[in-house]
């Protein structure tokens, strides 16, 4: 008796100590936010609201009274909702046949399902002209074959254009957060409905539905967010017609130096950033149930069924047919079919024809981009996870341990999304402002390049890999530690196993993230460290024939990169679980 | 745990060490002193050669650290911005366009270098010398020479031929808001077309919204993307790009190409002179100077050409081949002065985004 007692004594006594050790892991992440994000904003907002070069001092009330603001505002808001939904229909059936049926080749879709979030959108839109564009391959063909005068597609400069590039960039995220949620969560009780006369519509919609809506509604906040703020693709492929809050920013800062108009507009989408948060984050934590995990792999089985032979084969064709298809007009460009060595343009990436002092050759651009990545990869998972535990144990939901949710870390999981709702062209401006003195004057140093990656990674990791912590159900790991593991053994030896396919994901998206520069060539005034994003604008900012090729060479090589990459993620983390 | 936690440190170590760092400058032991590093804020379009930067490097005994800071505009923003605690000794690629917001901040210090004796007057558009002409070009039509044999059409006499039917659906042109060839045009319809006269150049840019005019956000997206006479094979045959885009053609083609695809449309060009200058609070003034004088040698001119495909502004420097034949300075082009443009840029491009995109 005396010794029961010890124990729960001591049981407690580890839990406070676990808790006080937890806040001192989140540290780290507050402290980043606040000097790389807060810190550098709060600068550039009282800069823009002083009169002078930069600003008439225009409030932000009187920017957003002008129609024309609001009417960009109103814009920015619909197409992303239309964005997310469409997203949302593309990509939850193939998350579950990815989830739930084993078939050759899945990881190699999957990765190849995620290259589109890394490709710069002036390639993308080259690709999309290949294929879709007046003189593309499908009009042409369709031309031909009905004998027609017109192009019978014309998609350019149109908002389907702008919501198919969306989808095409994002249905990714809803594959990997809502597959990797799905597949760690025991599929029997989807069977014992089933078995229990539940016809398969109803399972859906009443089990597997409600089961993943946690994900779900994470892989719409953060899709929301990235369309929201969707700077290249309305840009160029929506043509000069449509405008987002980002395009209205960047074109006040740049050509018009009005920053009070600018930071007011920035502001704006900040607020809407926070009820985007606010809002996903109660569903979130509402929607989680304690669900019994399952180890990564244990889950799938072969798609014995018709229906289920259909819904595989409706998401690889899916995938092969609006992802992969682009692609490869790309690839398919980036050989050298006029006279010449084929494979001309990859070789002319090595040689440094003018002399030119800017010369990058590919690997130093390759092995750049991947070390960037790396390194917020690393920072934001190091960063994110206890953060993220953090916020599930404090956070609501409907666990015991969580009833007494605390106001802290409800605010911070809201407070969490806001980075990926802000201007880059703003933030860029306030590094700028902020880093101008010692001890902090970063203004031209390297390290700013990740560190303006994390700050998109960090929120998208957290996000991501809380649906599965809070569904985790805690016994499992109270199990372990009662049979005397410590809290790291815990960790190690029953969350990571168990949740190793959320945790893949966002790695991979936070690998992605930087892979991909997300705004970042925006951001600062940068010295050399040139990535493969940086040379692929750089070739096509002059003409030519070479020039050309050689940016879809070097288009080509970060596909290749970018399925790599998210393929040895993936396995290292299987390993590191097992 | 312990092995991710490994894992990922590792990892973070190797990114960090893989990074490659410009080459560390070490102290010279043996010379007199150790190199003085002097810093240059420019546009991403800027290039040079190697050797022509080592040659100042050595002569002056100078580590010469160039910034990048996005295009013309953002770039002029980052050092306006930047004013009191200044991130480089010299700003380059202000082009007449921005001149006057340039010198309006007041973040230039004038410098008359010696150089500027060999240079044509009409480039040097600041009496103080706060910024120096280096290099001028032009934006302009580019036509398809193929595409219009195809269909049996002579290219454009004039720019107002462009609202006519024929040309109904043929031409790309960059947002002015978004891009620095798209500002150009503007201002050489504004030019052509001035306030106040009868058919001004709000009518123009009506009629050639009638007449289906596509709009790019920028450059890249307009001439690879929209425009029939590059590799990218988009589908309109004339694009607002540069005197020298066809020049670059055939310089890009490895021999492949004997003449240019493109053609240059006379009488729609716009003059773009781009400026060197020193900015306030240097703590390299000297070197700065020589960085200038450099700027403006026979040396760094004849670089110009095939590094940024512009002309040099000093008339000694010699051309490349590919400039003479193909890249020749279009017979005339439109102007404005840097005092119109500045207190004009804000309400023409407003007026210009409500005329044709809304």
């Amino acid at each position: 008796m005396k010794r029961a007692k010890l124990r729960i004594g001591m049981a407690r006594f580890l839990n406070s100590q676990l808790s006080v050790a937890g806040s001192v892991l989140v540290l780290p992440a507050l402290l980043f936010f606040a000097i790389f994000f807060a810190w550098p904003l709060v600068e550039i907002v009282s800069v823009s609201f002083t009169v002078s070069q930069v600003s008439r001092g225009t409030m932000p009330t009187a920017v957003l009274a002008d129609p024309a603001h609001l009417g960009v505002l109103w814009f920015s808001l619909w197409q992303a909702a239309l964005s997310t939904v469409l997203t949302l229909a593309a990509g939850t059936p193939i998350a579950f046949a990815f989830a739930r049926y084993r078939f050759v080749g899945q990881r190699i879709w999957k990765a190849l399902a995620g290259v589109p979030f890394v490709m710069p959108t002036v390639v993308v839109a080259a690709a999309f002209s290949a294929l879709l564009g007046p003189r593309g391959a499908v009009n042409a063909a369709l031309q031909a074959l009905f004998d027609l005068d017109q192009p019978p597609i014309q998609l350019f400069g149109t908002l389907p254009m702008i919501l198919l590039a969306h989808v095409f960039y994002n249905v990714a995220v809803v594959i990997r957060l809502v597959g990797g949620f799905l597949s760690a969560f025991n599929p029997g009780i989807e069977e014992a409905a089933a078995s229990l006369g539940a016809s398969r519509w109803q399972v859906i919609r009443y089990v597997s539905l409600p089961m993943a809506l946690p994900s779900i509604g994470a892989a719409a906040a953060l899709i929301f967010l990235f369309t929201f703020t969707s700077f290249g693709v309305v840009l160029i492929l929506g043509g000069a017609r449509f405008a987002t809050l980002e395009v209205e920013i960047y074109r006040q800062t740049s050509q018009l130096l009005r920053l009070d108009v600018a930071t007011s507009l920035a502001l704006a989408q900040m607020v809407i950033t926070l009820m985007v948060s606010w809002a996903s984050a109660r569903l979130e934590a509402r929607a989680s149930v304690p669900l019994e995990a399952r180890r990564a792999g244990d889950v799938g089985k072969r798609p014995a069924t018709l229906p289920a032979r259909l819904l595989v084969i409706g998401s690889l064709g899916f995938i092969a047919v609006v992802l992969i298809a682009p692609l490869a007009a790309l690839l398919f460009r980036s050989l050298n079919l006029e006279g010449g060595h084929v494979l001309r343009y990859y070789s002319a990436l090595s040689e440094n024809m003018r002399g030119s002092l800017f010369f990058v050759a590919p690997q130093t651009a390759i092995r750049n981009s991947l070390a960037f990545a790396l390194v917020t990869a690393a920072l934001a998972m190091l960063m994110g996870l206890p953060l993220a535990y953090a916020i599930a144990r404090g956070g609501g939901g409907q666990r015991p341990e969580s009833r007494h949710a605390s106001p802290g870390a409800r605010l911070l999981n809201v407070l969490l999304l806001l980075p990926l709702g802000t201007s880059a062209v703003t933030l860029g401006l306030g590094f700028l402002v902020a880093f101008d003195r010692p001890p902090l004057d970063l203004r031209t140093s390297v390290v700013l390049l990740p560190v303006a990656h994390t700050l998109i990674a960090l929120p998208f990791v957290v996000r991501s890999v809380l649906p599965a912590i809070r569904s985790f159900d805690p016994r499992l790991r109270e199990a372990a530690r009662g049979l005397g593991a410590g809290p790291l053994q815990a960790l190690r030896h029953v969350d990571l196993p168990l949740l190793a396919a959320p945790f893949a994901a966002a790695a991979i998206f936070a690998f992605a993230i930087s892979l991909g520069e997300f705004g970042a060539s925006l951001l600062i005034a940068r010295p050399e460290y040139p990535t493969m994003p940086l040379v692929i604008y750089r070739f096509l900012s002059q003409p030519g024939a070479l020039n050309y090729g050689q940016a879809l060479a070097m288009s080509s090589l970060l596909m290749l990169v970018s399925a790599a990459s998210a393929l040895v993620i993936e396995r290292a983390n299987e390993q590191i679980g097992r | 745990m312990k092995r991710l936690t490994v894992l990922l440190a590792t990892a973070g170590l190797l990114a960090a060490c893989a990074v490659q760092a410009p080459p560390p400058r070490a102290p010279e032991q043996t010379g007199p002193a150790a190199p003085r590093s002097l810093t240059i804020m420019t546009h991403d379009s800027f290039g040079a050669s190697e050797d022509v930067i080592a040659e100042f490097e050595q002569a002056n005994n100078a580590k010469v650290v160039v910034l990048k800071s996005g295009d013309a505009g953002s770039t002029l923003n980052k050092a306006i911005l930047s004013k009191d605690t200044p991130l480089a000794d010299v700003l380059y690629g202000v082009d007449n366009t921005f001149l006057g917001r340039a010198l309006a901040a007041d973040i230039l210090e004038p410098y008359a270098s010696p150089a500027l004796a060999d240079i044509p007057d009409r480039f040097k558009l600041d009496p103080q010398n706060r910024m120096l002409p280096v290099d001028y070009g032009h934006v302009m039509i580019n036509y398809d020479k193929a595409f219009l044999q195809a269909k049996g059409l002579e290219p454009p006499a004039s720019l107002r031929e462009l609202t006519e039917p024929q040309w109904k659906g043929m031409l790309v042109v960059e947002n002015p808001a978004t891009s620095s060839p798209g500002l150009a045009f503007l201002l050489a319809t504004i030019a052509a077309f001035p306030e106040g006269s009868a058919y001004d150049w709000r009518q123009f840019w009506k009629d050639l919204r009638a007449n289906d005019v596509h709009v790019s956000p920028d450059w890249s997206d307009a001439y690879y993307t929209q425009f029939s006479g590059s590799s990218g094979k988009g589908p309109r045959p004339l694009v607002v790009s540069y005197a020298t885009s066809p020049a670059a053609e055939v310089f890009f083609s490895e021999g492949k190409l004997a003449e240019p695809p493109t053609g240059n449309v006379e009488g729609t060009a716009f003059e773009q002179i781009e400026f060197v200058g020193i900015l306030k609070g240097t703590k390299n003034r000297d070197l700065a100077e020589k960085w200038v004088d450099f700027m403006l040698s026979k040396r760094f001119q004849q670089d110009i050409p095939l590094q940024m495909f512009v002309y040099p502004v000093l008339p000694a420097a010699e051309w490349p081949d590919v400039f003479t034949k193909f890249g020749q300075p279009p017979a005339q082009a439109f102007a404005l002065s840097p005092e119109q443009i500045d207190q004009g840029r804000e309400r023409w491009i407003e007026e210009w985004t409500r005329i044709v995109l809304r």
